[in-house]
């Protein structure tokens, strides 16, 4: 056997003797040393000593025994550990002594804690944790983008993809997506509208995923002449056909169209997110001509790069690439560079700001926290100075005495943070349910990194709450502390100081906070108030969407008619509408123009103006102010739909000083309306977002017959949400196939476009709130504690005759961290 | 040297060393209980060397952490129970080498001592 293993064998064996066979060690230790002292004794009485002087003489050679028992027991290991067992112990029974101390400083740091914790997971989960598909850090999103930096993350043209896909070497592959909602129905459930992603054939095999039953699409069902088919995810083979793994092969319908189950996802599949139940091949749901435009920005485009090309070669490609498409097309809205984005940042980049905002905010909370319990073991550090002072002199050394502080203070964040996690689970369960909106919102629940970030903060607060007090007593006060008597034991000026910056320190923090909190609350309360431009108040919207390719422009213009007829007549309603998006929803898309009685413009430069379609009724029934001329009339429908309405803001813009009325409009991309529509009427501006400026705004006749998809608001007389049922009902009776979504009030719709401002905004303040509390309870304890050390001193100042005035006066200035002039 | 009863509270480093040194040559022939080991350096010395106890006990719990002398309890010639402590292979290899230590510095110093 060598003997470095030998070595190691040994000494195994005598650390374990030494830490489980402590006890037998100190008695075998005893033993040694009364055997010694026994021979020391028989030698001596061998000399001729009396037996009382041959022990006597034995034991002042041999010394003091307990020092000789100290050294040898120092030499074994474990020494660290029995110190550390009697400090914690010591600590804890400190602690117990002051109980409501304890349990002040335990739950402030649990809500310090929990709070970050909480905010930390989410964080994780959403904005760090890699995206569960095959190659995260090799995949990117590719956009458009101006080359002068106007806006960098524009989706993308369908021949602008085909182009990059055809020219481009930096990447494996690249895909095309586009996210879009059918309407479900048949096999006797209900209609429902679904959101689905459609895909180049691809995307899915890129991104790692392998089916649980059937395939996956090929190159052939992403064809626009190919067989129609569709992958179902997890959730929706679970929800809707029982986990049936016969319903691959079978047909469901899509907008009334029958589409072939080739396959099912599996459940850990949930990109882009969890909302996705279907996944369509996309070439088969476009038309060859939709898929040749360089101006319709209609695609998300995510690409595998090559292994040794990094994204800033792959920018640059393709930005080349980019601006030779826009050499060959300098007319229209063709963008002349890309931004690319690792695929996750694209995901989150939304949601980004906030939440790293609220994650500093519940930093500051912690730190006021540690702060706070720092200041209350200052106060009481200041309070033990005659017991320190007595340990130091009677040979405790500093390290000790630092080390017992710091124990202690890492048993309250040990405690604290035992409670701060189980915050932490009830908190994020109440951020998933009220945020269910979040990217990755499937992916929060605490892990290990979480675990590892709770041990992390524990050790943080116990050390800053410790390591201040602790440091903040020095050894050159230990003679004038013990010569002091116990009256006015408790403030040195040092500490004083200290206390002083640590309540400056947290005041300043809170404050900091309380700002941040009133700046959001402002920003959403401007965005709550802001005004849209229509009527907001009983007013109820909901969502329509008839299958595409089923029904032609006059059944469809038809169905209007009925609808808001129907509508109208229902006993409540004062008046509805259609529109395909209301103001406060957000973009309906934009469009190029041109004006026919205008000379051509500059090339590269165009005209750009957002569009919706309307009934002829929308502006009466929204309250939307008619400036000039009129709005369409019922008879201006399908061929004869060659009329439209601005806004104020692009007569503003498009006709300084002259008559909008009887002007002419080309609009490129409308290709489905007639060629040359002309200006009937000027509408006040509304604004897409309540915190967006208005935009320059074209209507259209809903009544041509183009869209499928609308938005029916009604204004009703009293609460608006009692109407849905009769207004469901009605729709119903029209089309019982129809599937109705996202019904709401017009409060509800501007209060969903506010929701990410709300959400932070009401989670600041709570924690601005929070630290305030934290802050106050921190000056409370710090004051009541130095008060109540005053006690006797007040006491004899009042028998001495000084007024109660006064004394409340000194104790409530900032003169009371002072130490009382002596 | 100094390895005298009076400055033996606390040793430094050197008399450290050196006591190890002393420690394990006189256990290496038979296993010695404390008592003994010091009454052997002691009488080899000409009772210059006093051991105290103060020294000795953690010196050979040290050597019996560090693997390198084992102890056992067992009968001495009197018939009382005491603990003898041996040599491992470790600490015959550390006594090895820290006798050639020795001799090498022994010897080096005294050229210089007696140098001129």
């Amino acid at each position: 056997m060598p003997i470095s293993q030998l070595r190691w064998t040994d000494k195994l064996r005598m650390l374990l003797h030494t830490l489980f066979g402590r006890k037998s060690a100190d008695a075998e230790l005893d033993r040694e040393l009364r055997f010694h002292l026994d021979e020391q004794i028989a030698e001596n009485r061998a000399a001729g000593m009396s037996e009382r002087e041959a022990r006597q003489a034995a034991l002042r050679l041999f010394g003091n025994p307990g020092v000789v028992r100290q050294h040898a027991r120092e030499t074994w290991s474990w020494q660290w550990l029995e110190t550390l067992a009697r400090d914690t112990r010591q600590g804890a029974r400190r602690l117990m002594r002051a109980p409501s101390f304890a349990l002040t400083a335990i739950l402030v740091l649990a809500l310090g804690i929990g709070a970050n914790i909480a905010l930390f997971t989410v964080v994780n989960a959403v904005l760090l944790k890699p995206l569960p598909v095959a190659h995260p850090d090799r995949l990117v999103r590719v956009y458009e983008a101006k080359s002068n930096g106007a806006f960098q993350d524009n989706t993308v043209a369908g021949a602008c993809f085909v182009r990059w896909q055809a020219e481009s070497r930096s990447f494996l592959q690249l895909a095309i997506k586009n996210s879009h909602s059918y309407n479900l129905s048949g096999s006797g459930q209900l209609p429902e509208v679904v959101q689905a992603e459609q895909s180049s054939w691809n995307l899915l095999p890129m991104l790692g995923v392998h089916p649980i039953a059937g395939r996956l699409f090929n190159a052939n069902d992403d064809r626009p002449d190919a067989n129609a088919t569709v992958i179902l995810t997890e959730g929706v083979w679970k929800r809707r056909y029982g986990s049936d793994r016969s319903i691959v092969g079978r047909t469901i319908d899509l907008d009334s169209k029958p589409y072939t189950v080739i396959g099912i996802l599996p459940a850990w599949f949930r990109y882009p997110d969890t909302r996705v139940q279907f996944w369509t091949p996309l070439y088969h749901e476009y038309s060859h001509e939709m898929m040749q435009h360089y101006d319709r920005h209609t695609f998300d485009v995510v690409g595998q790069l090559k292994p040794d090309i990094t994204m800033a070669q792959a920018t640059a490609e393709l930005n080349t690439i980019q601006r030779q498409i826009r050499q060959q097309n300098p007319d229209g809205p063709v963008n002349d560079a890309v931004n690319l984005r690792p695929i996750l940042d694209g995901e989150v980049r939304n949601i980004k700001q906030g939440l790293y905002a609220l994650l500093a905010a519940t930093g500051c909370l912690l730190l006021i926290a540690c702060l706070n319990i720092a200041n209350l073991l200052v106060a009481r550090a200041a309070s033990r100075g005659r017991e320190t002072a007595i340990r130091t002199a009677l040979g405790g050394s500093r390290v000790q005495l630092i080390r017992a502080q710091i124990i202690e203070s890492l048993l309250l964040s040990l405690a604290g943070g035992a409670l701060g996690v189980a915050l932490a689970c009830g908190a994020v369960q109440w951020l998933v349910h009220v945020r269910a909106d979040l990217p990755r919102v499937d992916a929060i629940r605490i892990d290990g990194t979480a675990a590892l970030f709770a041990v992390a903060c524990i050790v943080f607060c116990g050390l800053i709450a410790g390591l201040l007090p602790a440091l903040s007593a020095s050894d050159k006060e230990i003679l004038r502390v013990l010569q002091e008597s116990s009256r006015s034991a408790g403030s040195g000026r040092s500490r004083a100081h200290l206390r002083r910056l640590l309540l400056t320190a947290e005041v300043s923090l809170t404050v900091v906070l309380l700002i941040a909190a009133g700046l959001l609350i402002k920003s959403y309360s401007a965005m709550r108030t802001s005004d849209l431009g229509c009527a907001t108040r009983d007013v109820l919207t909901m969502a329509l969407n008839q299958p595409k390719g089923v029904k032609t422009p006059q059944q469809i213009a038809a169905f209007y008619d009925v609808l808001l007829e129907r509508v109208r007549q229902i006993p409540g309603v004062k008046a509805a509408a259609a529109i395909t998006a209301l103001p406060g929803q957000g973009s309906d898309g934009d469009n190029v123009y041109i004006i026919r009685e205008h000379p051509p413009l500059p090339k590269g430069q165009v005209l750009d103006a957002t569009r919706r379609f309307i009934d002829p009724g929308y502006f009466q029934a929204m309250q939307i102010p008619l400036i000039a001329g009129r709005t369409f009339t019922n008879d201006e429908r399908l061929q004869r739909a060659d009329k439209v309405i601005i806004s104020e803001m692009l007569a503003r813009q498009s006709f300084k000083g002259e008559d909008p009325l009887g002007k002419h409009l080309n609009v490129p991309a409308m290709d489905d309306l007639p060629r040359t529509l002309e200006i009937v009427g000027v509408v006040a501006d509304t604004r897409e977002l309540p915190a967006a400026d208005p935009l320059p705004t074209i209507y259209y006749p809903l009544l041509a017959g183009t869209q499928r998809y609308i938005m029916l608001a009604v204004r009703t007389v009293g609460d608006p949400a009692a109407m849905a049922e009769p207004v469901k009902r009605t729709i119903a009776s029209i089309d019982s196939n129809l599937p109705i979504a996202d019904v709401m009030t017009m409060d509800e719709v501007i209060g969903q476009a506010a929701v990410d401002t709300s959400f932070e905004a009401t989670l600041l303040a709570g924690f601005a709130v929070l630290s305030l509390v934290l802050a106050a309870v921190g000056l409370f304890g710090v004051l009541s504690f130095l008060v109540t050390q005053r006690t006797t001193e007040i006491g004899v100042r009042i028998a001495l005759g000084a007024r109660r005035s006064k004394s409340c006066g000194s104790c409530s200035s900032m003169d009371c961290a002072r130490p009382s002039p002596d | 040297m100094s390895v005298d009863s009076q400055s033996m509270g606390k040793p430094s480093d050197l008399v450290q060393g050196t006591l190890d040194l002393l420690i394990l040559k006189t256990i290496s022939l038979e296993p010695k209980h404390g008592w003994a080991i010091a009454k052997r350096i002691q009488q080899i010395s000409g009772e210059v060397l006093q051991v105290q106890q103060g020294s000795l006990y953690p010196a050979l719990h040290r050597l019996e952490q560090q693997g390198w002398v084992r102890a056992k309890w067992a009968e001495t010639d009197t018939g009382r129970k005491a603990k003898f402590y041996s040599l491992t292979a470790a600490g015959r290899a550390q006594l090895a080498a820290e006798k050639e230590n020795w001799s090498r510095l022994s010897g080096a110093i005294n050229l210089v001592v007696q140098e001129g």
